[in-house]
């Protein structure tokens, strides 16, 4: 394991308020991981934390196997945060605010300016580099947010609600460059979202919070698993097999309960173990199989169950 | 301690303060009427003016004349009428006022840049990037501060040459600056351009709009105005002593309130605040 991130119950309080309340998670290098839950789950004090914008109030972290706390400066030198809002200088060009940033960053000249124009082009905002962002769409703005966040190359990019406000084919263009980030430059990318379509596409494994805590922990299909054992696989029949077929998958051990409709079978069993076996029969007694479709639960499912309980 | 990240930050503000009229347009306005009105108006008017128009004004500088250090009450002596007034009015009733405008450059700078970066919402990004407290607390100070002293300095040159050039016929010489100035312009001025942010600083943590803070850090003004009323009243009188004194005692303050606000200027309690 190849941790970047390392959180061992961390706590956050303000005032009466535990923000964040005994979080314990790690992040691996290449992995995009998100963080999910309602507003006020915890999910941006999350992001300020481990920027050492914040200090807990207790627990421990480790970013690259600094503390944020005390090596803040180090810690933001690897990270790119894109926050909520774009938070860029309207008032100055879009050419200015990434080399504001590239400056504050470290980046000196000759690098800068090529750094720069490699972003600008790269978020197709070259032909509008000397004007005012005040002038910029949100699509533009959210891109050259992205881009200052990137202005660094940092290997580890935090993303807090990435297309929140944009319009579809924004939020698309978004999401493609989010998911190239940690496919084609080995970037870690910690997204925190309540957009859970957008998690599912793009997160290797995700936390899903509320209040401060996290509910569960893992990936689609762990959390998944977790949440219902039980599973239903759709068989499509190529040619409607004999009515037998359904009763002798009955008498299998893990097959819990089989429905039977036209060309198809529906049949939930004890685990996804048993579709192997339960194949197997199908072929033996002569069935031509033409799909076999194991029932996935979507991300919003497994949220709503985990939020309805964790409530 | 990374200048070059202090000087970004305070090249940033002082282009974002570029673009707010609200706060450039009375620190250029201002000046023009310090710097070429007053002059014009004090050099030129005793010129044109009958001489007992002049003498009867004159009667009450008179009683004021007295009360001067006697050092400088030789620099009116053997003087014309005309050119009494022209001393009076230019050397030194004029002299306190202008005060005002390294206080009033760096407060308005300084509130756009503590409290409008926060009111436009683009201080997150600013505290996610590698820069210390203390270089992004001094890259706005300096944003303030180096302009205003510029700013002032550049108007007290414009404000000399004014004087000289109005006066030139009454008194045939370059005679202005008086001694008193070289203090109020190199050590006073600085002073207070410090006073005005670091008054800022303290005042932008209890407020939520760069009007807000423009507003409350104007009262500061109610200082220079106390300098004039008592030069005017004879009361007390900015000779280069009393400059160097009043100096003191501001960068003094100044010292407190720069401690003060940068110890309480941290990202936890700056974000707590967006």
């Amino acid at each position: 394991m190849n941790a970047v991130i390392e959180v061992n119950s961390l706590v956050r309080i303000f005032g009466q308020n535990r923000a964040v309340d005994g979080m314990t998670f790690h992040v691996e290098q290449g992995e995009v991981f998100g963080l999910l839950g309602p507003n006020g789950a915890g999910k941006t004090t999350t992001v300020r934390l481990l920027n050492g914008i914040l200090p807990p109030s207790e627990g421990t972290m480790c970013v690259f196997g600094l503390d944020p706390t005390t090596c803040g400066e180090d810690v933001r030198r690897r990270t790119g945060v894109l926050t909520e809002t774009p938070a860029l200088y309207e008032r100055l060009s879009a050419r200015e605010n990434l080399e504001f940033f590239a400056t504050l960053q470290g980046i000196h000249a000759p690098d800068m300016n090529r750094r720069v124009n490699e972003m600008l082009e790269f978020f197709e905002l070259a032909s509008r580099a000397k004007d005012k962002v005040e002038t910029f769409s949100k699509g533009m703005k959210q891109r050259l947010a992205l881009a200052r966040a990137l202005i660094h190359q940092p290997p580890l990019l935090f993303l807090d609600e990435p297309t929140s406000g944009l319009d579809p084919e924004a939020a698309q263009q978004v999401n493609d460059l989010i998911a190239s980030l940690s496919r084609a430059n080995g970037q870690t990318v910690v997204l925190a979202t309540h957009n859970l379509f957008e998690a599912q596409r793009l997160c290797n494994r995700v936390a899903v919070m509320n209040k401060g805590k996290i509910l569960a922990l893992g990936s689609l299909k762990e959390l998944s698993r977790r949440l219902w054992p039980m599973t239903w696989v759709d068989i499509v029949f190529h040619v409607k097999p004999p009515e037998h077929v359904a009763g002798s998958l009955r008498t299998l051990r893990d097959v819990i309960q089989v429905s039977a409709d036209d060309e198809a079978l529906s049949v939930q069993v004890e685990n996804e173990d048993v579709i192997p076996e339960v194949v197997r029969l199908l072929v033996e007694q002569g069935a031509s199989i033409l799909r076999v479709n194991p029932r996935d639960h979507t991300l919003e499912e497994i949220y709503f169950a985990l939020q309805a309980g964790g409530a | 301690m990374n200048w070059r990240s202090m000087w970004a930050i305070a090249r940033k503000d002082l282009k974002e303060v570029r673009q707010n009229k609200v706060a450039w347009e009375p620190a250029i306005a201002i000046p023009l009427i310090f710097a070429i009105l007053m002059p014009i108006l004090f050099s030129v008017v005793p010129q044109v003016l009958p001489v007992d128009d002049i003498q009867r004004e004159l009667g009450e500088i008179e009683t004021l004349l007295k009360k001067l250090p006697p050092s400088i009450q030789t620099l009116f002596d053997g003087l014309k009428i005309e050119q009494m007034f022209v001393l009076y009015m230019t050397a030194f009733m004029l002299a306190p006022l202008f005060l005002i405008l390294p206080l009033m450059f760096s407060s308005v700078v300084g509130a756009d840049s503590f409290v409008g970066e926060r009111e436009r919402k683009t201080m997150e990004a600013l505290l996610y990037s590698p820069v210390t407290d203390m270089e992004l607390f001094l890259g706005k100070v300096l944003a303030a501060v180096i302009p205003a002293i510029a700013l002032s300095w550049l108007t007290y040159l414009v404000y000399i040459i004014m004087v000289n050039l109005a006066s030139y016929g009454l008194f045939q010489r370059i005679w202005f600056p008086l001694p008193t100035w070289w203090p109020l312009m190199f050590w006073l001025t600085p002073a207070f351009a410090l006073l005005g942010i670091s008054a800022t600083v303290m005042i932008s943590a209890r407020v939520k709009t760069f009007m807000e803070a423009y507003q409350l850090s104007g009262s500061l003004v109610v200082l220079v105005l106390a300098l004039v009323v008592g030069q005017a009243t004879g009361v007390l009188y900015l000779g280069v002593g009393t400059v160097m004194l009043v100096g003191t005692l501001i960068w003094i303050v100044d010292a407190i309130l720069i401690y003060l606000g940068s110890r309480n200027f941290k990202r936890s309690s700056l974000i707590a605040r967006l």
